[in-house]
């Protein structure tokens, strides 16, 4: 069932590409249709779930050998760790197949790309086999390449590639850790499940250390963690307003779902030695990364780096969970869910954002704050859209953000009171920086930048068109380009708002998801301390 | 005496390169399509004769000299894999040439050469399987008699001839040390011997491999070699001999010196990480396909090495080699066949100008090249791991990080082949279909000569991900 789940975008995808019987302008719309599709076969896990684990709190279990030499193969499995971000992947991935539906450069390439790299994603959430964790982690990175190279603006080949030079970077780093995990195994192989019951290199603190840091370093490129984010802003800004919010979403949840999953409970003692440096470099990161966006003048650069900052709070919390193991599992417990729900959380909202940041970019390409001003007038389900998320992101009680980061701090402020009070602070200037953002964007005198460039010549203009959503209604306006702004269309609508729904209800009922996490994140946090 | 049956694969190859020549001899030189197709024939039999007899235990023929066993069953299917595309390629460049039912005969002959090397467990069996391993080749790349060619048969006859003295020197050596030339007696008696005679015989021979591998420090012959000859030669000379070198080198490390007080190990070791990051950091400048290909497998060599190294230490070198071979070969010969698609655009922008224009043409080329860096599931993902885990389990971890940041490096050349062609491809997509297109790049102007190595593109890419996906199947079929 699983397995159905993880490789029916990818099924539909070799569709798309094999039979060029179904128009170009249909394709978008296959592309929403599989996505929605495995929204509902993802929804059906979810209420499956609590009946189909069996006490360890893995469910839909799948295995098959692929490599017996090396005792690799084909595991999968959900637990409460990978089964709300598998859900949440499976809506964001919905909601840019909706946003795209428009899309009119080589819709077919495209759907198809995103399928293939909702798969990869799923996939990697899924897997409970190092190596198969691997794969999908190296094939998301390629995925994404092609999205950032093939549908970018601005200097995306550039961009492109330092993604790529970057992340393979991590990944390889990472593949030298899982090997030394493996070797280091006394009964050596690359199962997840095997190696987290019986942590290898248990008496040799030098090799798991080695081993941690390798993983470390692949997994806090991937996040990104500073110093180790400045691909990011680079990548996101040139990608398209979906490939951002994939990128953010779910790709940057990888490397966080990877030390919850990887590092975590198969170097026990190695991360509890090394908590307090996770603790630090969170905390680093979420301070840098708000003061940096704090700074920006363009707003999907922006967005970028509160990526930076949420990911440092999960980091935050992930090593609190290792500190708090001696004293207080209960605490542990606290942080970890937090961690969860904010990897959650964050996906929603900054999905939600980036594609909000794409329909400034289809109106008027470009995304600097100053050639905007007072949209609220001429799009108000823009701004209002606009300021959930926003609210969202920075911690408004009621919404996701708020449950995940309040658990977050109740968690880490027992074992580690100091980075968590500085941590804390992070929290004003992501405050600020999203209201000052609000303020530049929504209030103030209406300026809509003219889009007289692109006009040039119809050739030039096809290529440039890169997120495409000019069409339709729209096409009217844009011949005199100083009249209003047009407000969302119904399928941008369709798009972003079910994201932020979903994120009001995570804050107004937590129950729902909070009863598949607690358990994994008292399972998490009883590794320590043992 | 010896069986029949433990030669067959040779056999069928040889009587394939006899029938191809007489039937060649006697065929108008339009139809000479029929000697291809013998040829291929007799690649598949040889390669169903080598696959009936897997998994087997370990034969020997010959006195003991000649040694069948799960790596010669690897070098036998992996070369006669590569030998019929190295036909198809070559029958598309060499098409109512003058002399075609040659490049099909010295094809064979190389291959024959190139299984015979990894067989050999016998130094003076082995250096004759050097020379012909060799011999046929300098013809092939020389073929079209143009200037470039023949310099470059010229550089490569007068290398080999070099690195051929010393391997006989080295094999003298080890006979003076030892009073034995047969793997299995000097495994027992070179331990006795004095080091550094050995330590200098070992290192002769070991030449001889790495200058048939192409490992630095002997691989100066082969980007010359590549790029002075068609594509279709290059990736002849890229990938038969390699493999029966490598699988040689692998023996070597394996019987012989296993035991001895020299660190030969440590030797390879060193030839390993020089072949990969040298064969690297020279691919970053190039311009031209064939001569980036030519340092890329330079630097493939180096990570093959590293199972070579760990032969005697570790039990998964056996299962690194066995994958990492046939993935090379696979994808090696799909990025040649790629090259030769086009054969007359020498630089990467004049391939993606004239060849970019089919999407499968450039995914399949994404699917081989992103297979030389080793992204997963391609078959040299997995061989990659299986010898970077092999290699840490031999007492290697800094050579293990050393392969992972050089492919890290090896990714932004592959991608400077990629990126263009996606880019072309990209452009000729977004242009509308009332655009008129280059007359010579129509999809009507695409004769067969270059639809044959597009198709070999496509086979060697999806058998790339096949190989990757099955490799378990795979390693239990050949090692067992």
């Amino acid at each position: 069932m699983l397995t159905v789940v993880v490789f029916l975008p990818a099924a539909v995808a070799v569709l798309l590409l094999a039979i060029p019987r179904i128009p170009d302008r249909l394709c978008p719309h296959v592309w929403v249709a599989a996505a929605a599709l495995d929204v509902v076969l993802v929804g059906w896990l979810w209420w499956r779930y609590a009946d189909e684990e069996a006490g360890g709190g893995i469910a839909f279990e799948a295995r098959l050998d692929w490599i017996p030499t090396v005792e690799a193969g084909y595991h999968v499995g959900v637990d409460g760790v990978s089964l709300p971000l598998i859900a949440m992947s499976a809506v964001l991935f919905l909601a840019c197949a909706v946003w795209s539906v428009r899309e009119r450069q080589r819709p077919r390439t495209y759907a198809a790309l995103f399928l293939f790299l909702q798969t990869v994603c799923l996939g990697a959430f899924a897997a409970l086999d190092l190596i198969l964790f691997f794969v999908f982690f190296d094939l998301s990175i390629v995925a994404m390449y092609f999205v950032i190279a093939g549908w970018g603006h601005g200097d995306r080949r550039r961009s492109a590639l330092k993604f790529f030079l970057y992340t393979f970077l991590g990944s390889l780093a990472l593949l030298v850790g899982f090997i030394g995990l493996f070797l280091g195994a006394d009964e050596r192989t690359f199962d997840m499940v095997a190696l987290a019951a019986d942590p290898p290199l248990r008496d040799s603190p030098l090799a798991a250390g080695l081993v941690l840091l390798a993983i470390g370093l692949g997994l806090a490129i991937k996040t990104p963690v500073f110093p180790f984010h400045t691909w990011l802003p680079d990548a996101h800004t040139d990608a398209p307003a979906p490939g951002s919010a994939i990128l953010a979403g779910v790709l940057l949840k990888l490397g966080t779902y990877g030390f919850a999953r990887i590092a975590m409970p198969m170097l026990p003692e190695a991360w509890e030695r090394w908590a307090m440096v996770v603790v630090i470099v969170g905390v680093v990161s979420a301070i840098w990364g708000a003061l940096v966006a704090l700074a920006q003048t363009d707003a999907k650069r922006m967005i970028a780096y509160t990526s930076v900052n949420h990911m440092g709070y999960v980091l935050l919390a992930l090593g609190a969970v290792g500190l708090a193991g001696q004293a207080d599992t209960d605490a542990g417990a606290v942080a970890a869910v937090g961690a969860i729900v904010q990897m959650v959380s964050h996906g929603l909202l900054t999905g939600a954002l980036f594609l909000l940041s794409g329909v400034l970019w289809t109106r008027g390409r470009t995304h600097e704050f100053s050639q905007w001003g007072g949209l609220a007038r001429p799009a108000p389900v823009f701004a209002a859209c606009l300021a959930v998320a926003a609210f969202g992101a920075l911690g408004l009680p009621g919404l996701s953000g708020f449950i995940a980061e309040f658990q977050i701090f109740a968690g880490a402020i027992q074992a580690a009171p100091v980075p968590a009070i500085i941590a804390v602070s992070g929290i004003v200037i992501t405050a600020g920086l999203f209201l000052l953002a609000l303020q530049r964007l929504l209030t103030g005198d209406t300026a809509i930048p003219a889009r007289v460039p692109v006009r040039a010549g119809a050739g030039a203009r096809r290529f440039d068109d890169g997120d495409g959503d000019d069409g339709g209604e729209d096409r009217g306006r844009s011949e005199n380009r100083t009249g209003p702004m047009p407000d969302l269309s119904r399928w941008e609508v369709g798009a972003v708002v079910p994201l932020l729904a979903l994120s009001v209800l995570i804050g107004v009922a937590p129950r729902a998801l909070l009863n598949v996490v607690e358990p994994a994140a008292t399972t998490l946090a009883s590794v320590f301390g043992g | 005496m010896v069986d029949p049956l433990v030669l067959l694969p040779e056999f069928l190859l040889l009587a394939g390169a006899l029938a191809a020549l007489l039937l060649g001899l006697w065929t108008p030189r339009d139809r000479q399509r029929r000697a291809a197709v013998i040829a291929v024939v007799a690649c598949v039999a040889s390669a169903v004769a080598t696959a009936g007899a897997l998994p087997g235990g370990t034969e020997t023929a010959f006195h003991h000299t000649w040694i069948v066993d799960g790596t010669t069953g690897v070098t036998r299917l992996v070369v006669a894999a590569a030998l019929i595309a190295a036909v198809v390629l070559c029958r598309s460049a060499f098409a109512h040439h003058d002399r075609e039912t040659e490049a099909y005969v010295l094809v064979l002959l190389a291959g024959i050469g190139a299984i015979a090397l990894s067989a050999s467990a016998d130094l003076l069996v082995l250096l004759a399987s050097y020379l012909l391993a060799s011999i046929p080749l300098y013809a092939l790349v020389g073929f079209a008699k143009d200037a470039r060619g023949v310099e470059a048969t010229l550089k490569y006859y007068l290398m080999s001839a070099l690195v051929g003295v010393l391997m006989l020197l080295g094999a003298a050596t080890l006979m003076l040390a030892a009073g034995q030339t047969r793997y299995d007696t000097l495994e027992a008696s070179l331990p006795q011997a004095p080091t550094g005679v050995v330590a200098l015989g070992a290192l002769a021979v070991l030449a001889g491999m790495a200058f048939k591998a192409g490992a630095v420090p002997m691989h100066f012959w082969l980007p010359d070699a590549a790029a002075g000859a068609s594509p279709a030669a290059a990736a002849v000379i890229t990938t038969v001999p390699k493999v029966g070198a490598l699988a040689a080198a692998f023996r070597l490390v394996d019987m012989p010196f296993a035991d001895v007080d020299a660190n030969v190990p440590v030797l390879v070791a060193a030839i390993a990480a020089a072949s990969m990051t040298l064969g690297n950091l020279a691919a970053f400048g190039q311009t031209e396909v064939l001569r980036l290909l030519a340092y890329s497998s330079i630097s493939q060599v180096g990570y093959v090495l590293m199972a070579v190294a760990v032969a005697a230490r570790s039990d998964l070198a056996d299962a690194g080699l066995a994958v990492y071979l046939a993935a090379y070969a696979v994808a090696n010969v799909g990025a040649f066949a790629a090259a030769a698609v086009a054969p007359r655009a020498r630089t990467i922008s004049e391939w993606a100008a004239s060849a970019a224009r089919s999407r499968w043409l450039v995914l399949s080329l994404t699917v081989c090249l992103l297979s030389l860096v080793g992204t997963p599931p391609t078959g040299v993902f997995v061989g990659k791991l299986a010898v970077f885990t092999a290699a840490g389990d031999g007492g290697f971890g800094w050579l293990v990080v050393l392969a992972a940041v050089n492919t890290v490096a090896s990714l932004f050349y592959y991608l400077r082949w990629i990126a263009p062609a996606f880019t072309q491809h990209t452009a000729s997509a977004a242009s509308s279909a009332a655009d008129v297109t280059p007359a010579d790049v129509t999809p009507a102007n695409v004769t067969p000569a270059q639809s044959a190595p597009a198709a070999v593109v496509h086979v060697t890419a999806a058998g790339s991900v096949v190989l990757g996906v099955l490799s378990g199947l795979w390693l239990a079929t050949t090692v067992g």
